[in-house]
């Protein structure tokens, strides 16, 4: 490993690929964050339940043998809207079942709540698996044309499932910026974000209206997580905690609440969790290599909750009491 | 006269169980009943000196006793110390000053390992000299650095993170903690620190300098048979020490301002609470009773690594204190009680009960739903296995219908449990 160009565009590439993954992930943290002002801490389960999701299908097509008759793209829009709609239900459920009860007690509750949620999850999803299909570690199949490497030139290249990822992301983000910004429904979740009293008063249903918060940062997860298996394909029920607290990262880094701000906050920690992967070894001599990556990134959060608190463009969050 | 009647009644159900647990080898049912008349004993309405006698005589005479006669029951009992006092040092930190700590194993590695390298021949490996490991007198002093290296590090992690806003204060510590786990995983490198995920082995023991007395008073038990005990009681010690200073702490001035921060910050403040240093020492003093317990893990387990250290044992704790109820020692104690006899034991009760009946070959039939064969229970039906999805469901289930927890504090008025700088209102 040195420092040469193409090497340096490839880790980029790598780290702009992790950084969509972490962004989409973040938006749930984020959505959920500007109505409820509580972290959702099973937010990374709802991301693994649509990574199986995507196996189940992708694993039921190739032993069916449809998965050879059928376009590749066929099979991936099916895979990332089924991942979408059973991950949104299940955050959907997850808030009618665990938070709604808690909805008014002090902050603390739905927090814990919310962390026993995930860890029932987890085996939930594995207790699900090992009966089905007696093992709880799955492999996406491959699908041959995302295998397929793209010349860049200086020698860089690039597997064509980075851009599915990157594509992807970009048009779902398009998505929810014209759904939040531009629709009757986004502008009602932001009124609920804004000031949930206020908006109860001008007549919108905020138990309803937070329930579908709660659907579009769970199907924004769900599809991190099709993505996520598209990808790095290896899945197991607890996948999900490592991506979680770093989109978690993210979205405080770009100001939680802010929906740009986890986009962004998702690309930094991405980019540099890439960067210091590759030459953190370099760096310091090989003392400290790739494993410490994870410490970098914990780092960067305690950082900047420190120094800059509210995130690089400010939480859009209302104040307390008010 | 009513008093002699509790007393016969109380000391006859002690009689019972210990006879029941004699008698039933390894059964949880039987441990668990003789483990709750330390409860009657606590709501019995006796006189404090009867109250303690009894508690003396459950805890100092009857368990080393029964322990010693099945070897089994001690090991469990010594657990479920080591694990109440972890949740009483949480139950500081949650409890009195509702800061949620998901990072408190942290504290726990940090104690265990620095034990493990200076008592064990670790130290060699980046020291010079070749003075390790330390003698086994050396244990004692070790438990005292425990205790300030947790002080330490909960002060220097408390500082820049303790003006946070309650659920960022979440995540920074289960940040830290994870940490930590990487750098004792990976600090087999450049320096060899921690032997990475190897684990340390083997770790000095404290030393049996009560041996010549023992052989004086006419018994000749071998190390084996005494290393147990020892530490049955050094829990013990540790933990009357635990309770002791969390009692005086909770009565006490501080205790009352923890608490005062608890249910509102801002009237705190304005009452003129040092908030920032209250809460530092209550991370300080939490973190301290963590490591100290960490000290005590390396030196019985003789063997430690990473893997003790995850996560997994943060929830833990923390589902013992929610369990009995923030902010109350008696709720701590039960809850670490109960939950760690439910991880140890019941679920790996529930599984070996599974494997049997999957071997039995009984063909269920039931009524309308027609037969069964029992040996077509999945095998990856494993109750052990699933010790996440029972901490969940008791976390939210007590989160959304009792979460005061079983044992509320009794006096101070509610558990608001907010967090801090909320005022709690909306």
């Amino acid at each position: 490993m040195d420092f040469s160009a193409g090497i340096f565009l490839q880790v980029l590439m790598d780290g702009v690929v992790l950084g969509f993954m972490y962004a989409l992930i973040a938006l749930g943290y984020t959505m959920v964050y500007g109505v409820l002002e509580f972290i959702n801490f099973a937010h990374s389960e709802i991301f693994v339940i649509g990574a199986f999701v995507g196996a189940e299908i992708l694993l039921g097509l190739e032993s069916s043998g449809a998965l050879a008759t059928l376009h590749p793209a066929f099979v991936i829009l099916v895979l990332l809207f089924a991942g979408m709609a059973v991950s949104g239900l299940a955050a959907m459920g997850l808030e009618r079942v665990a938070y709604r009860p808690l909805r008014g007690a002090p902050r603390l509750v739905p927090l814990i709540s919310a962390i026993g949620a995930s860890f029932f999850l987890q085996d939930f999803v594995r207790l699900v698996e090992s009966l089905w299909r007696n093992t709880f570690y799955l492999t996406y199949p491959t699908l041959d044309i995302l295998e397929k490497n793209l010349s860049l030139g200086m020698g860089v290249e690039v597997p064509l499932k980075s851009f599915l990822v990157i594509a992807t992301a970009l048009a779902m983000l398009l998505g929810l910026y014209l759904f939040v910004n531009k629709t009757k429904l986004g502008t009602a979740i932001r009124a609920v974000a804004q000031d949930p009293d206020a908006a109860a008063l001008m007549g919108i249903p905020v138990d309803r209206i937070i329930s579908l918060t709660f659907f579009v940062g769970g199907a924004m997860g769900g599809a991190a997580g099709v993505l996520f298996g598209l990808h790095y394909s290896l899945i197991n029920p607890y996948s999900g905690f490592g991506p979680g607290l770093k989109a978690f990262t993210a979205a405080v880094l770009g100001g939680i609440g802010n929906i740009p701000g986890a986009v962004l906050g998702g690309l930094v920690l991405g980019l540099m969790e890439a960067l210091a992967a590759s030459y953190l070894g370099i760096l310091t001599d090989g003392a400290f290599g790739a494993e410490y990556k994870d410490v970098f990134a914990f780092a960067v959060l305690i950082l900047i909750l420190i120094f800059r608190p509210k995130g690089l463009l400010g939480e859009k969050v209302r104040e307390e009491g008010a | 006269m009513k008093n002699w009647f509790f007393n016969a009644g109380l000391a006859g159900y002690i009689g019972l169980t210990s006879l029941l647990v004699y008698s039933f080898p390894r059964s949880v049912s039987a441990f668990l009943l003789f483990e709750a008349s330390l409860l009657l004993i606590y709501y019995a309405p006796l006189s404090r000196a009867a109250k303690l006698s009894f508690t003396a005589a459950v805890l100092i005479v009857l368990m080393p006793l029964l322990g010693t006669l099945d070897g089994y029951y001690l090991e469990v009992a010594i657990q479920i110390g080591i694990f109440v006092a972890l949740a009483l040092g949480l139950n500081i930190v949650v409890g009195f000053v509702g800061l949620l700590n998901l990072g408190f194993v942290a504290f726990y590695a940090i104690g265990a390992y620095l034990w493990a390298i200076f008592g064990s021949h670790q130290a060699n490996a980046f020291l010079p000299g070749g003075y390790f490991p330390l003698g086994q007198a050396w244990f004692f002093v070790f438990l005292l650095l425990g205790i300030a290296a947790g002080a330490l590090t909960g002060i220097l992690l408390g500082l820049p993170v303790l003006r946070l806003r309650g659920d960022y204060l979440a995540i920074v510590t289960l940040g830290f903690a994870e940490v930590v786990r990487a750098l004792v995983n990976n600090l087999d490198k450049p320096i060899n620190l921690t032997n990475g995920p190897k684990g340390i082995t083997p770790i000095q023991r404290p030393p049996l300098f009560f041996q010549p007395l023992v052989e004086f008073l006419g018994f000749k038990p071998d190390a084996a048979a005494l290393y147990p005990l020892y530490f049955y009681f050094l829990v013990l010690i540790l933990l009357l020490a635990i309770i002791l200073v969390t009692r005086r702490l909770e009565n006490s001035p501080v205790g009352r301002a923890w608490k005062a921060i608890r249910e509102d910050e801002i009237a705190a403040v304005a009452m003129g609470v040092p908030v920032v240093w209250m809460k530092l020492l209550a991370f300080a003093v939490g973190a301290s009773f963590a490591a100290a317990v960490g000290v005590l893990f390396a030196a019985k387990q003789v063997f430690i690594n990473p893997e003790s250290f995850t996560f997994m044992e943060s929830i833990g704790v923390l589902a013992m204190v929610i369990l009995g109820g923030m902010g109350s020692i008696p709720g701590a104690i039960l809850g670490a009680t109960v939950v760690t006899i439910l991880n140890l034991q019941l679920l790996k009760g529930l599984s070996l009960w599974l494997n049997g009946l999957r071997q039995s070959g009984i063909i269920l039939s039931l009524p309308l739903l027609g037969s069964f064969d029992l040996s077509q229970i999945p095998a990856q039906f494993e109750p052990a296995k699933y010790e996440r999805m029972v901490f969940g469901l008791i976390i939210i289930l007590m989160m959304i219908f009792r979460p005061q927890g079983f044992l509320p504090p009794r006096q101070g008025g509610s558990t608001k449990l907010t967090t801090g700088g909320d005022t709690g209102e909306k």
